[in-house]
């Protein structure tokens, strides 16, 4: 019977109009529409969402609340794992993790579980009156957090309901790392959803102090020598952009994605208000195939330049959300598949008037079991552009390791960390991106969250 | 906040501010700069750090009025407050690296002009508390463009000049550098210049003809100033360096100037252009 019902379907800004603006795409479940798709889950008994959720959010468990019209209760199931519903509801993969999984899916749709998570989340932020935390009387432990992510934002919230004196020092002037100069408004809110995700930590009596570059404007041995702090999370992220290193990327009109969209995001370039400036091309190509690649041509376009993606691979490996592919599709995104670029051509001026590609063949699986792109012979064309973003990817920023005695990384630059965040110097903890390579929020926030219980044992131990 | 503590003109259109920034004045060292925002609005604007008072927690910067963002960050006063001020960033000076021994030995001189000056201030100051002696040239069109002189003369042997020979020795900060060598036979084995790009540019040409190991200080269009956007990408002996964390001192022999240049005026002709949002108009001309 429940599984005759559809999956509800959102409610979305019409793509046509939200290609000029940068309001939320997704309205979200109202009341009625969250009540109807709790409605779908069957309540498994060993629920194979549960174990595709990186964190082990108890699913079905907040459905069912939600479904005897328990929104607290809900929240406070979700928040047993998860600190961060009405972020991770908007941009986890959930047809890979938890959806990708759902019993349901089978034969017919999964349970949006996204949306409804999302929806619990967003009730939570407006009746965050109610639901206060109950604060653990202080200990007089003081620990330091590094980034304002998801990751830091996530073990500083645990520690402090431990009773931790816990302050997070963030390099940028706002709070949040790549939810605020990386993800875009249009799908993630900035003063809606964010700042109030940050105020909730705020009010768990977690300081943050921003502008402050660890490695430059302090040591991590300097907060645990001269300011007291008794350990140390880094949850920097992976923050460095890299190149393709072909030829004519230091053209004008040539960025990073990270560039790009840090203007956009954080420094509001959009916004005729503010003063930073982002260059206003009018055929804007987008090298890569993942969020941050659908995040910059999706950016692009409500600019107001006509968008391609440039990926060398074929749409089923398209590491992006498929919600997300699938809004920038119906927002005019053009996609060339299987196209790899050799060289940004410029004019004499040296600004960017095209872009030269070859085209790509799927051959072999390579290492990661995708098959491996190889080049088509004699296939090289010029796509015309007069502005190329990079997202290919990023991995973390030197600066701590460089500036920490005996803290290890591997060769990819990321620190070496355990299961627990213990890294190679006892009392400094890392996790999310700083440890992983960019990865995704939501396994940021879990390590956070595992970091926070070891220094609680760490702290307690001592 | 970061509070104004001081402001004063050095030159028509020149401001110098002490601003109230204890962490930064405690870890800063000659060559790193400081990221500015006035305000909720601003943009994130690089400057070079041209003095810091340890005790008094206080970091001494100076804005040449260029557009939009400096003009923002020159109307302010005493007692007002930045809402952002980010560092030390970037790398110090490579001298802090050669050994106390070692740098006594050396001739160091140091080439500015216009705004560079006050950013070699700290750097001259700093091998003069360690009692290194160094040269100092000081470039400018005019005898009223100067700026630091006073400052710069007691720490170090300074020589002017001007464009139009109104006080110093009359021509270019490279027509100097030739006279000191050629005609005084001066020898000197490091040279830092710091100034605008195309006087770096000619200046480094010099230093090579000369044999003088020489560095330069870029002053690359910024963003984050942290290594996370690349905006500041620069060409250094053919491989692509970001200034803000590989920087902002690099070889002056190596450095693409033309593509330097070409990179600074990304932004010329856009809709909220100012001229200068892509330059620490600490080093403009
Ligand atoms: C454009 C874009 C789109 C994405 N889309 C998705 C998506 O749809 N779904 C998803 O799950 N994931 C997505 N991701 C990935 C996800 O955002 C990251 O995996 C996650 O934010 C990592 O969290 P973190 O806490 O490890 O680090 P970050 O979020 O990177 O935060 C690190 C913070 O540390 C600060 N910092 C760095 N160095 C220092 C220092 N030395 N001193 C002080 N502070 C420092 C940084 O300024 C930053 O604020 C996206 C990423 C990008 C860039
Ligand atoms: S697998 Fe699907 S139906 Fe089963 S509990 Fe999870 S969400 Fe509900
Ligand atoms: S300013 Fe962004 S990387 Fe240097």
């Amino acid at each position: 019977m429940a599984v005759k019902i559809p999956r509800t379907p959102v409610r979305e800004q019409d793509p046509q109009v939200r290609a000029t603006n940068f309001e939320e795409v997704c309205y979200g479940y109202n009341a009625e529409e969250a009540a109807l798709e709790a409605s779908r889950c069957l309540n498994c008994p060993r629920p194979r969402c549960v174990q595709a959720c990186p964190v082990g959010l108890n699913i079905p468990g907040f459905i069912k609340a939600l479904h005897e019209g328990d929104t607290a209760g809900a929240a406070a199931i979700i928040a047993q794992d998860s600190s961060l519903p009405s972020v991770c509801g908007r941009v986890c993969p959930q047809e890979s993790q938890c959806e990708g999984s759902c019993v349901l899916g089978i034969k017919s749709e999964p349970v949006a579980i996204g949306k409804l998570e999302r929806y619990v989340g967003d009730w939570k932020i407006a009746h965050s009156a109610e639901c206060a935390d109950t604060l653990a009387p202080r200990n007089g432990h003081k620990v330091a957090v590094i980034g304002s992510g998801p990751s830091g934002l996530a073990c500083a919230s645990d520690l402090a309901r431990l009773g931790y004196e816990v302050k997070i020092f963030e390099a940028l002037h706002k709070v949040g790392g790549v939810l605020v100069y990386g993800i875009p408004e249009f799908r993630l809110p900035k003063e809606a959803i964010v700042a109030r995700e940050v105020d909730n930590v705020r009010k768990l009596g977690v300081e943050i102090e921003t502008d402050v570059v660890v490695g430059r404007t302090i040591t991590i041995d300097q907060l645990m020598d001269d300011e007291g702090y008794e350990a140390v999370f880094i949850g920097s992220g992976a923050g460095l952009p890299r190149f393709m290193g072909i030829p004519g990327e230091n053209l004008n009109g040539v960025f990073s994605a990270n560039e790009y969209l840090t203007r956009a995001n954080l420094m509001k370039a959009y916004d005729k208000d503010y003063d930073t400036p982002i260059y206003e091309g009018k055929r804007i190509v987008v090298v890569g195939g993942g969020n941050v690649a659908m995040d910059a041509v999706r950016t692009a376009k409500r600019m107001g330049a006509e968008a391609f993606i440039v990926y060398r691979r074929s749409e089923a490996e398209l590491p992006a959300r498929v919600e997300e592919v699938h809004h920038a599709k119906q927002e005019g995104i053009e996609f060339r598949m299987l196209t790899n670029p050799v060289a940004v051509l410029g004019d004499e001026q040296g600004k960017v008037t095209g872009i030269e590609c070859v085209r790509m063949e799927l051959g072999e699986p390579d290492e990661s079991g995708r098959r491996r792109p190889v080049e088509i012979p004699d296939s090289k064309y010029t796509l015309e552009c007069d502005t190329v973003i990079m997202a290919l990817g990023t991995s973390p920023n030197p600066l701590i390791k460089h500036t920490t005695a005996g803290l290890d990384t591997n060769r990819k630059g990321c620190i070496v960390a355990d299961e627990q965040g213990r890294t190679t110097r006892p009392g400094i903890f890392a996790g999310g991106d700083a440890v992983t390579g960019a990865a995704t929020v939501i396994l940021a926030m879990g390590a956070g969250r595992k970091a926070a219980a070891a220094i609680h044992e760490y702290i307690s131990s001592k | 906040m970061f509070k104004i503590l001081d402001k004063r003109e050095l030159a028509p259109k020149i401001y110098e501010m002490t601003v109230e920034a204890p962490r930064v004045a405690k870890s800063a060292q000659p060559g790193q700069f400081i990221i500015v925002r006035t305000d909720e609005e601003g943009e994130r604007i690089p400057l070079t750090i041209c003095d810091y008072d340890r005790e008094r927690g206080t970091v001494t910067i100076v804005t040449q009025i260029v557009g939009i963002s400096s003009n923002k960050i020159c109307a302010m006063e005493p007692g007002d407050s930045f809402a952002d001020f980010a560092g030390p960033l970037g790398r110090p000076s490579d001298l802090l690296d050669i050994p106390l021994e070692e740098l006594k030995k050396k001739n160091i001189l140091f080439v500015a002009g216009g705004v560079g000056t006050a950013p070699v201030y700290p750097q001259a100051k700093w091998l003069h508390e360690h009692g290194v002696r160094c040269d100092v040239i000081i470039g400018a069109r005019n005898k009223d463009l100067f700026t630091y002189v006073d400052e710069m003369s007691r720490v170090a042997d300074v020589h002017l000049c001007t464009d139009d020979g109104s006080t110093g020795f009359h021509g270019l900060v490279t027509a100097l550098m030739d006279h000191l060598i050629e005609n005084d036979g001066r020898r000197f084995d490091h040279c830092v210049i710091i100034g605008p790009m195309i006087m770096m540019k000619f200046a480094a040409m010099n230093t090579k003809k000369h044999g003088i190991p020489t560095m330069v200080s870029l002053n690359a269009l910024m963003v984050d100033g942290t290594g996370m956007c690349g905006a500041c990408r620069v060409s250094v002996g053919g491989k692509t360096l970001f200034t803000c964390v590989d920087g902002p001192e690099f070889d002056g022999h190596q450095v693409d100037f033309d593509e330097a240049m070409r990179r600074q005026n990304m932004y010329r002709g856009n809709k909220k252009t100012n001229p200068e949002t892509h330059k620490c108009s600490c080093h403009g001309s």
